[in-house]
């Protein structure tokens, strides 16, 4: 049969859900020729349906557990009308996406839009399929389908009393093309969707059966481990290898340009060689660049040129008016490293014409593209094996590690699997960028803001992935959001960006520049609120129009217990701000000790996310979003010395654990609407400014500067 | 060689005496369920139980465990029936689940010490890093497997 688009010109549907540890063990299997390997079941290229009436449902986004997977799979069984615990999940094939023109679309699991990018198309193709399996039956019944109905993976037709499983149509199914593409549901006709449902993927993660890139085997393989220049811009000189060369089960040094490599028969023989190297590097040009350096070429750009990111309004006369009442503050963030509890890895079986990488990716389209061309092996002759992504946040996009495997590859002709140590992996990250803002607001007689200021001064992420050619227009969505797109009612704007790079790469972070931005703009607004003698809650809701905006403001204030009283040393801050299609708010409450300590105690959460696929997994993802924003806001901080970075592991650059984790309450209120919003992102930038909020509530003194580690708060 | 005794079954290794036990497990064994995480002992996704010990292994040499009986993940139950393996299951614990092996072996052996715990004594023995942030549920499944444990059948 032919697969990919379907006759009707919709799409291929087909997926598995791991209903237990066995379902996931097959899930990366290798996809050998995938252009002809469809099974006779496949209805299209997402699903298929087995002659026991299971379902398969291919999925084009990875897991890297933000529970994207349930999701789809659980719109996908929506519309199909099966029955969900028959259903199982496989990931959708790279290469057959290559070699079928992008039939499974980007693959990239970015943006908070694993299921807002897809949920339409997902939901057609379970629609499509079930129109054509009661079509199938309607025809083996030889009566009009509409006189049909299906539920619990049946059709049935009452009239005779006649009643057959999807999996005994589902040949059939494959065969019919369909006059029109069915209607999908509308959310009111939910039955599965927005019911808190176990995610699939939980069993196989309790036994140590889930398969990691990490988790690769492949007969004949060796180990490598890597080790890169301190600084970013050095390059390997030399290195003696007389000092491992009679260490057991070393099999080659390989010199890379800026990095070398041991390679071992197993990868703990390959770690203690490479720490007994030394290896000699020769300084690049940013060789003296340090942190105090770069903290002063951030403020001072706040001096330099700026391009106009929005502008409404005259905020110059604003702020010049007579009368007016400025506020004027700036703030700072450092650079932040993503710190997966998986370490990059990357294993590779090289062959003449072939080459296979597992690997865990948020990206196996550019995992495929860039293996070919480090390789030099034709692009449909990669293929991906992508198992469980043990934490991405951004990071997975860009794979440094893969670089380093190839090369290791053909330098030994073996299966290679590298692993970055952790030190690797946090000193040769791509960090959140570091950045400075400055504020000026103005308000009115009446407390009111008339104006706001905003000079910006960040990376570029696309500059520094793609080249300093990138983004002509000087304007990067990712430095300006949540500033330039604030939701208050401020008469007159004016932000402004400079795009400044330094020689340390950044990429994208959890939250992108949201996470940075909010607490800018979220902290700034409480300022005002102070400067305006106001209540932060009732200023920011004098500002605020949107319904989406005030139902979520009310809410928290409410469940946050806005107002009411706390003792001495403990106070309450807010943010609210919208990100990745989602709107957030969170009240943090804090207790600040005499001698400076902060406890954040609890984070109340509200979201509006228009429509909840699970709630299940979005209530993990809030709370999970919470801890990685109170990690990096607390103790995130990577600095650079001689043109590197100082932090290297969870000693220098520590995790929030248990003991600090606060009460964390989730509040779903979604309102409906034509979009879904962002999950995986948006509980990650209200956490810092709202617990700064509280900061101030509980202390008198503001944070500008993050992270809080490094404050001092005393009061004796 | 080196005899150790992983899950009640005896392996004979070729392998040095200060090999981690982490990379035995891993690489000799093959039991990929326990995790590479930093390998300084400090975010416990390398966490066996060792004589029903929780120990990080990316630091234990194989030396230090011969004579003793070592569990990994995967030897805690044959069917995910472990009382804190169903508690995980019951609060749908795992986000991307890299680190849940290690938090299930440390909340297993702290429960043999502690089979009534309050809040504060989960904040102290739990000191395992999750980057996705499981915490609040790690400290409910806690809870819940101390129940099952004593046989309150939560």
């Amino acid at each position: 049969m032919t697969c990919g688009l379907s006759a009707a010109g919709g799409l291929a549907i087909g997926m598995v859900l791991p209903r237990s540890a066995k379902a996931w063990a097959g899930l990366p299997a290798l996809p050998s020729s995938p252009e002809n390997s469809a099974p006779p079941n496949e209805i299209n290229a997402w699903l298929v349906i087995e002659p026991d009436s299971s379902v398969l449902v291919r999925m084009a986004h990875s897991e890297l557990g933000q529970g994207t997977t349930t999701a789809l799979a659980m719109l996908v069984a929506e519309e199909l009308g099966c029955d969900w615990s028959k259903v199982k999940c496989e990931y959708a094939s790279s290469n057959r996406n290559l070699r079928q023109n992008g039939v499974y679309k980007s693959q990239s699991t970015v943006g908070s839009r694993g299921l807002r990018s897809s949920v339409q198309f997902m939901q057609q193709a379970g629609a499509s399929a079930r129109a054509r399996l009661v079509e199938a039956a309607a025809r083996r019944w030889d009566v009009p389908a509409v006189a049909c109905r299906w539920a619990d993976g049946k059709v049935t037709h009452a009239a005779s009393g006649r009643s057959l499983d999807y999996g005994a149509l589902c040949q059939e199914a494959t065969k019919i093309t369909l006059a029109q593409e069915p209607e999908i549901k509308t959310p009111d006709q939910f039955k599965l969707v927005g019911k808190w449902t176990a995610r699939l993927d939980t069993a196989p993660k309790l036994d140590g059966s889930a398969q990691f890139g990490i988790d690769a085997q492949v007969p004949g393989m060796v180990y490598a481990a890597v080790v890169s220049c301190p600084e970013w811009g050095g390059k390997l000189q030399s290195v003696d290898e007389a000092v491992i060369k009679d260490q057991r089960g070393v099999i080659a040094v390989v010199k890379l340009d800026d990095a070398v490599a041991v390679v071992a028969d197993r990868y703990w023989r390959a770690k203690s060689a490479l720490a007994k190297l030394k290896p000699v590097w020769a300084p690049g040009a940013n060789a003296g660049v340090d942190s105090a350096q770069l903290d002063k070429a951030y403020r001072d750009a706040l001096d330099g040129s700026m391009v106009v990111a929005r502008k409404d309004g005259d905020a110059t006369a604003a702020l010049l008016a007579p009368g007016a009442k400025l506020v004027e503050a700036v703030y700072e963030v450092p650079y932040l490293a993503h710190a997966p509890m998986e370490p990059l890895n990357a294993t590779v079986d090289l062959k003449a014409n072939r080459l296979d990488v597992w690997i865990s990716t948020q990206s196996p389209m550019d995992v495929l593209k860039l293996a070919a061309s480090e390789s030099g092996v034709a692009p449909e002759n990669v293929y991906v094996h992508n198992g469980f992504v043990g934490g991405g946040f951004g990071r997975r996009t860009k794979h440094d590690e893969l670089v380093h495997a190839i090369a290791v590859a053909k330098a030994v002709k073996k299966p290679v699997k590298l692993i970055w140590s952790r030190e690797q992996d946090i000193r040769r990250d791509r960090y959140r960028p570091q950045a400075a803002v400055r504020f000026k607001a103005a308000l009115n007689a009446k407390g009111q803001a008339t104006a706001l200021q905003g000079r910006i001064a960040v990376g570029s992420l696309l500059r520094s992935l793609g080249g300093p050619n990138a983004v002509p227009t000087g304007i990067e969505p990712m430095a300006v959001e949540t500033i330039a797109t604030h939701a208050y009612k401020i008469p007159s704007n004016d932000i402004g960006v400079q795009l400044k790079n330094a020689h340390v790469p950044v990429m994208f972070w959890r939250s992108v520049g949201a996470s940075q931005n909010s607490f800018f703009i979220e902290s700034f607004i409480d300022e005002m609120a102070h400067a305006a003698g106001q209540d932060p809650y009732l200023f920011r809701r004098a500002m605020l129009e949107r319904p989406d905006y005030l139902a979520v403001l009310d809410t928290m204030a409410k469940k946050g217990n806005w107002g009411d009283p706390l003792a001495p040393g403990r106070g309450r801050g807010m943010a609210i701000v919208e990100t990745y299609g989602t709107v957030t708010g969170q009240v943090a409450e804090v207790t600040v000790s005499p001698m400076g300590k902060v406890k954040v105690d609890r984070i109340v959460c509200v979201v509006d996310c228009y429509h909840a696929a699970n709630p299940n997994t979005i209530a993990q993802q809030i709370e999970g979003g919470v801890v990685f924003g109170l990690t990096a806001a607390l103790y995130g901080e990577i600095t650079i010395k001689n043109g590197g970075p100082v932090q290297g592991n969870f000693d220098t650059y520590p995790m929030l654990r248990m003991a600090e984790t606060p009460k964390i309450e989730v509040y779903l209120q979604p309102s409906g609407g034509k979009s879904w919003g962002g999950i995986g992102e948006p509980s990650v930038a209200p956490v810092a400014p709202a617990v700064c909020n509280a900061i101030f509530a509980a202390t008198g003194k503001r944070v500008r500067k993050l992270p809080l580690k490094n404050l001092d708060l005393k009061s004796v | 060689m080196i005899t150790i005794r992983v899950n009640g079954k005896q392996h004979q290794l070729d392998v040095e005496p200060d090999a981690p036990l982490l990379w035995v497990l891993r690489d000799e064994l093959g039991l990929t369920g326990t995790k590479f995480g930093c390998g300084i002992a400090q975010c416990g996704a390398c966490t066996v139980q060792v004589n029903g010990v929780a120990m990080r292994t990316c630091v234990l040499p194989l030396s230090a465990v011969v004579g003793k009986d070592i569990t990994t993940i995967e030897g805690l139950s044959a069917d995910i029936t472990h009382p804190v393996q169903k508690a995980w299951l019951a609060e749908d614990v795992p986000q991307c689940g890299y680190c849940q092996s290690g938090q299930i072996m440390s909340a297993a052996a702290f429960l043999k010490a502690h089979p009534e715990p309050t809040d504060a004594d989960i904040d102290k023995a739990m000191t395992n890093v999750c980057r996705c942030g499981t915490y609040p549920r790690i400290k409910k499944a806690i809870h819940r497997a101390a129940a099952l444990v004593a046989g309150k059948g939560v």
